[in-house]
């Protein structure tokens, strides 16, 4: 039975095709009309499929899709297909319905903006390539996505791309990617070179049948960590996060878009998909799991200080995405896919949330501007403080169960210390948050009075500086100039439904995977541990493997004190915030000059890009310049090319002034060649 | 009999004087005479050696060279008298262009 999965991923390739194609004629509306249909239509198709999928026995899970043979040399080849599993089921569920809600959002959002029908198109392009990541039945396929989600970031990040920051943001984000993808395809090769296959269905057999890799690091290991390389391009870990923060530069619901539903899950699913070669592979996956944590408590500490209130998000999604790779880490994959899905909820509405705040505000996005926001935006309010209780872990929002569920893994599977960071940087995770959340929407407005603001103000100027980009100039123009005069007001219902529905899932999503120590069922994890069940992946090769039943009597109650502890660290952080921000707002900066150098620090983003600046790409640059532009084009290739030319000229000019149109100069060569030829004769007949 | 190394000096000196009249002389006219003078200073060499050798060969060469040197100068005078009439000069070194 044939489910047509190919019709998934091609339903927004063909929204984005008639956008970008014919969309600069389209009325607003039917450009809307198209963007969100070619996006409601996969989700619908996706929810059916999902419902078929439940149908499946078991036996025929996973459900592989053959359509043809995409590319095939020598005896290598790759076909045209989809791989459908529980894993990609979820994926696949996450990223058309959030990805859906956040299209709607944008109609609101980007109303005043130029080059409308273009976004649509990115964005649309954006889903196609994700879906065909997920829904890929092999490697290469897979790549294809990967490498798509990447030019679909650079286009969107820089959508604005007049403005200087923003083209320099997305040529980063597609730089920082390109070294990522540079070690997953070279973990491609050696898959091929060794297996000589990148279909899914052929290679689980041949990997499982290698043995764990204790003591000597081995192929499995290189692959991984390969592997993981990509991953941390993609999905921003440490040392390849440096992008993220700087996307923020592209509107706010395609940061909620690269956040949440696409992109930078993209390298935990990734890991997830490829757990048989992580499993065989301690070192790598201790790497993941060592990365993940670091880089978990390192960007909840640079998020601590930031004043942007995307930046803060920015640097919390690469702090959440930490704990997802600190799950797939300690080998607790549904972990990491759990927090994917409740994180794709919360941080989806966190931006789209701070996207309304900033609309309301007419582009302001420096929270030391904000304040009291409650009054005028009561229904962003109210979607944003859910957001914020599930991404600090309280319960019963989303995050607690996702978290807690990585948290427990990490110490159950004997990485205290991981665990020990990870509920530190808990506690950090919710200080920031709330401290978010204070500055926002509590205390006095810190905005430019309405009735004096003019069209002068930074932001607002940049807002509708954007605009000028493509089309409607004037018209933006015009549009942003009447925005600015207006007090913070809420947005219209298309951006606050959106919002309302996360809100709701934010609230409820964690609830799938309530854990056996809280007389929950865990239906998240009883469905998606098959997945992760070697003898499921590799039907026929059942005998190879060492099943990882987990003992399902564990202590409850040492589960319970565990997660009684990191909801402490999560209410301690909310205190703390509560103290700083709302009880004693001048207390922060006292603090901040009693730090002194570590406040500096931090607010530097511990001076990594300018670090980067100086080791990496500095030496590129002078190299680049000194021995690639100026040494071997301009000095060898240049003066090849040109030096024959100025060459042959010279010949040529030496040689044009025998032909000078005087007779006698002529006869003079005539009888100088007699003369020689003569000679020539003469010296011969003598020898 | 007159040796044949007269008859050779003699017909090298015509011919050197041919040479020398080509290259150094301005008037077309004059320089077609040198012409006239090299090919028949060639000319004597070739009937003394055609004498001395006893062979008819040199002979026909020569009635051949003449024939050749008739045509020529009619041709020859009939593109002198074309230049003169465009360019009213006979110095080759003001015709040293191939159109006007």
């Amino acid at each position: 039975m044939s489910m047509h999965l190919w019709i998934i991923p091609l339903l927004p390739l063909a929204g984005a095709a008639v956008n970008g194609l014919l969309g600069k004629r389209f009325p607003r509306a039917l450009v809307n009309a198209i963007a969100l249909g070619f996006t409601a239509a996969p989700f619908a198709m996706a929810l059916w499929v999902a419902a078929q999928f439940a149908g499946l026995s078991p036996d025929q899970i996973p459900h592989i899709e053959r359509y043809a043979t995409w590319l095939s040399a020598g005896a290598f080849s790759a076909e045209y297909g989809m791989y459908l599993d529980q894993l990609s089921v979820i994926m696949m569920l996450v990223v058309t319905g959030v990805g859906f809600l956040i299209h709607v959002y944008s109609v609101g959002y980007m109303e005043h903006e130029g080059g409308y029908y273009r976004y649509f198109a990115y964005l649309n392009i954006f889903m196609f390539f994700m879906l065909t990541l997920v829904l890929a039945n092999n490697y290469l396929l897979m790549f294809v996505g990967w490498e798509g989600v990447g030019l679909a970031s650079y286009l969107l990040i820089g959508f604005w791309f007049l403005k200087k920051s923003a083209a320099d943001a997305g040529k980063k984000a597609f730089i920082t990617n390109r070294v990522g993808d540079f070690g997953f395809l070279i973990a491609l090769f050696l898959l091929i070179k060794h297996f000589g296959t990148l279909q899914y269905d052929s290679l689980w057999p041949l990997i499982s049948r290698y043995p764990v890799e204790t003591g000597a690091a081995g192929l499995l290991t290189a692959i991984g960590l390969l592997m993981l390389v990509g991953a941390t391009g993609k999905s921003a870990q440490i040392p390849l996060y440096v992008w993220l923060p700087d996307a923020m530069e592209g509107p706010t619901p395609v940061s909620a878009l690269i956040h949440a539903a696409t992109m930078v899950t993209a390298g935990v699913y990734m890991v997830a998909r490829s757990h048989l070669v992580f499993n065989r592979a301690p070192d790598a996956q201790m790497a993941v799991a060592v990365i993940g944590t670091l880089t978990a408590i390192f960007a909840a500490s640079i998020g601590i200080v930031q004043t942007d209130i995307k930046k803060v998000l920015a640097y919390s999604t690469i702090s959440q995405l930490g704990y997802m790779f600190m799950a797939c880490g300690v080998l607790d994959y549904v972990g990491g896919i759990f927090h994917l899905m409740t994180h794709a909820f919360f941080k989806a509405l966190l931006f789209l949330a701070a996207g309304s705040v900033i609309h309301g505000l007419g582009g302001e996005q420096d929270m030391r501007h904000m304040g009291g926001l409650r009054k005028y935006l009561p229904y962003t309010f109210w979607s944003m403080t859910i957001a914020t209780f599930a991404i600090a872990g309280l319960p019963p929002f989303a995050g607690f169960f996702s978290k807690d569920r990585i948290l427990w893994s990490a110490w159950s599977s004997g990485y205290h210390v991981l665990w020990l960071v990870g509920v530190i940087t808990a506690g950090m995770t919710s200080f920031y948050m709330f401290r978010l959340w204070f500055l926002t929407f509590f205390g006095k407005y810190r905005g430019p009075n309405p009735e004096t603001v003019a069209h002068g103000h930074d932001a607002d100027a940049q807002h509708a500086g954007h605009t000028g980009a493509v089309q409607d100039a004037k018209d933006a123009h015009a549009a942003a100039g009447s925005h600015g005069h207006r007090s913070p007001h809420e947005s219209p219902w298309v951006m606050v439904v959106p919002l309302m529905i996360l809100a709701l899932l934010s609230l409820v999503g964690g609830w799938a995977g309530v854990p056996h120590s809280l007389h929950g069922s865990d239906r998240f994890g009883t469905f998606l541990s098959p997945a992760f069940n070697e003898a499921s992946a590799t039907p026929g090769a059942a005998a190879a493997t060492p099943a990882e039943a987990k003992p399902e009597s564990e202590d409850n109650s040492t589960e319970l004190a565990f997660s009684s502890i990191s909801v402490g660290l999560a209410a301690l952080g909310f205190l703390a915030a509560w103290w700083l921000y709302y009880k004693r707002p001048e207390l922060p900066e006292r603090m901040a000059k009693a730090a002194g150098g570590l406040y500096t620090l931090l607010l530097d983003k511990y001076k990594i890009d300018e670090l980067y600046g100086a080791v990496i790409i500095q030496p590129l640059i002078l190299l680049s310049t000194n021995v690639f532009w100026k040494g071997i084009d301009q000095g060898l290739i240049d003066r090849a090319v040109d030096g024959s030319a100025t060459d042959a000229r010279e010949a040529s000019d030496a040689m044009r002034h025998m032909q000078s149109g005087n007779i006698r100069s002529y006869a003079g060569w005539v009888a100088v060649g007699a003369a020689a030829v003569i000679a020539f004769m003469v010296w011969r007949g003598v020898r | 009999m007159v040796p044949l190394s007269y008859y050779l000096v003699l017909s090298a000196i015509l011919f050197a004087c041919g040479v020398a009249g080509f290259l150094i002389k301005r008037n077309i006219i004059t320089i077609f005479l040198s012409i006239e003078l090299m090919l028949n200073g060639v000319n004597l060499s070739f009937v003394a050696f055609a004498a001395q050798l006893n062979k008819l060969e040199g002979h026909i060469f020569v009635f051949f060279v003449m024939v050749v040197a008739a045509a020529e100068a009619a041709v020859g005078l009939a593109i002198i008298i074309a230049v003169f009439r465009t360019r009213e000069t006979l110095n080759v070194d003001r015709v040293n262009l191939l159109k006007l």
